[in-house]
């Protein structure tokens, strides 16, 4: 559009960005060697510890036998378990998912053994192997995400799988008819996939919300492959790790898979989350 | 990559698919929620792609409390044998490096379902109209070779115009004429890989501006009943909108003109 000294402008679109050169047209080899290059440095890697790699590789179908996965996205849901379910028994590294992407804070060069930085890890219990816990802090790309989920699930056994998903939202992207100074926050919201049987334990998302990120892949993986999940989405107005936020994760708790893990509120848990909270605290200096 | 509800694959052969392009304003994705709306139809299946960015939802076309929580993915695929009559509903945007990836994808998933004509509702920005489009109908169509040798003249003959092509060098005379469809998404490309691997296609466009584009989604769809004949008006507009859309109705009501921050179940905003 012209603007008032005659230059044009162009407008944003919501749907589209400006058409970028197409992928394809005037690459040659070099470019094609570039690409590749990108698109290997780009891959999600699971690396599984040493335990669940034998059993991987001795299971016929090369997947794991694991009954309850929950994966927690964000600050606030991972600092709910680290303080409610990881605080207790014996919790043991079983394995992580590394990636490199434009937001990571390691280049891929300074890794170890594995590409990219452990931004994922997955926990589970001797007396109880096949529940797994994943905590997911890290920024995952959109190109990233279809394989964190296709590799994360495509290497567990569907049949008796249910998947619980907690995940961390800022309340600005909630849409209602109402105002959102009027709705209590930080407040629940439920999506479950077609398979998922059991009761909600708040209610369900509304139309037009959407969820993005890796609770939709998640749920999108289970949904097409009849596997049943639940996402906990909680809306919040605090971005970093709050302890008011971490506690309206409780409501879970009527969930069987969370009440099997999660112990009620003790000293410990308490301890665990404030020193979480605390360590999460920018300390302003300004005053002093 | 094509999933099926259940266990059993439906037969699309000679179906009609029709299928929205993410363009300006979103419209060729609200106008399919308003013809799923409208005719009730059921979802199928899933496109089950790392082509498209992850997205779910609950049910945007629920009528009652217990569908209102089935979820919805970012790409379905709804049906209805009776009508012989396919559409794909796509929710979000593709990947940023797996655009023709993704067109190769929608491109070998209908010649493999031997659809016997394919429709793309899209979009262009009206701001980029020239002098022979300022005036008259927004609407504008498309068709490969084959899909002309299905309908003949009909589009022309229900007054559409076809998409006029541009001077690839504007103000230098005896230069190559192209499409240009600013704003289209995929549109261009997908409509000149269609000709290419000789798939019957139609793409019908409507030039708007990004804002609330329920009354282009009508138009379009209106357009496609009047041609398509797919349900039934009695001289009103039948066509049903989705639940919810009434949200966009209040926040266009209460947000000032110039924010475009707008909520649809079609829409994915980062």
């Amino acid at each position: 559009m012209a603007t008032f000294f005659g230059e044009t402008v162009t407008l944003s679109s919501r749907a589209v960005d400006e058409e970028d050169e197409e992928e394809g047209e005037d690459e040659n080899e070099e470019d094609r060697e570039i690409k590749r290059e990108l698109e290997k440095k780009r891959e999600v890697h699971l690396q599984w510890n040493a335990d669940f790699s034998r059993q991987f590789e001795t299971s016929s179908d090369k997947t794991l036998q694991i009954s309850e996965l929950i994966i927690a996205v964000g600050y606030n849901a991972s600092g709910f378990l680290s303080a409610f379910a990881l605080s207790s028994g014996n919790w043991e590294t079983a394995g992580n998912i590394s990636l490199w992407n434009e937001k990571s804070r390691f280049s891929r060069e300074t890794s170890l053994e594995h590409p990219g930085e452990p931004s994922c890890i997955f926990y589970r219990k001797d007396e109880n192997p096949e529940v797994l816990i994943c905590q997911c802090t890290c920024y995952v790309a959109e190109d990233q995400l279809f394989q964190w989920a296709d590799k994360v699930l495509g290497s567990i056994e569907k049949r008796s799988l249910k998947v619980t998903i907690l995940s961390d939202c800022p309340v600005a992207n909630y849409r209602s008819p109402e105002y959102i100074s009027a709705i209590p926050v930080p407040f629940l919201k439920a999506l479950k996939t077609r398979t998922y049987n059991e009761n909600l334990c708040c209610s369900s998302l509304e139309q037009p919300n959407v969820v993005s990120g890796i609770p939709a892949a998640v749920l999108s993986y289970c949904q097409v492959h009849q596997i049943p999940a639940v996402l906990y989405q909680c809306y919040t107005d605090v971005v970093k790790l709050d302890s008011v936020t971490v506690e309206t994760y409780k409501s879970t708790l009527s969930c069987s898979s969370l009440r099997k893990l999660i112990k009620p509120c003790t000293a410990l848990s308490m301890e665990i989350l404030k020193k979480l909270t605390e360590d999460n605290e920018t300390q302003s200096n300004l005053y002093t | 990559m094509f999933v099926p509800v259940g266990n059993a694959s439906p037969t699309f052969k000679d179906s009609i698919l029709i299928m929205p392009a993410v363009s300006v304003g979103n419209v060729g994705q609200l106008a399919v929620d308003l013809l799923i709306s409208s005719l009730n139809m059921p979802c199928v299946g899933y496109i089950h792609t790392d082509c498209l960015i992850p997205m779910v939802g609950n049910d945007p076309y629920a009528t009652s409390e217990e569908s209102s929580s089935e979820l919805c993915t970012n790409a379905e695929v709804y049906f209805l044998p009776e009508k012989k009559l396919a559409v794909l509903q796509i929710r979000s945007p593709t990947v940023k490096s797996k655009t023709r990836q993704f067109r190769h994808l929608i491109l070998s998933w209908i010649k493999s379902n031997r659809f016997s004509q394919s429709i793309l509702l899209s979009s262009s920005h009206a701001y980029q109209c020239d002098d022979r489009q300022l005036s008259g109908s927004p609407l504008r169509y498309l068709q490969t070779l084959e899909m002309k040798n299905i309908i003949g003249d009909k589009l022309q003959k229900l007054d559409l115009n076809e998409l006029e092509t541009t001077p690839a060098f504007p103000g230098i005379r005896e230069t190559e004429q192209q499409l240009w469809i600013p704003g289209g998404g995929i549109t261009k490309r997908f409509f000149t890989e269609c000709s290419s691997e000789h798939i019957p296609l139609a793409v019908l466009l409507i030039f708007c501006s990004e804002g609330d584009n329920i009354p282009e989604a009508f138009t379009l769809m209106n357009f496609l009943n009047q041609w398509l004949h797919l349900v039934e008006t009695t001289g009103l507009c039948k066509l049903g909108k989705p639940v919810d859309w009434h949200i966009m109705a209040v926040e266009e009501e209460t947000k000032a003109p110039a924010l475009k921050d707008k909520a649809s179940v079609s829409e994915l905003q980062f």
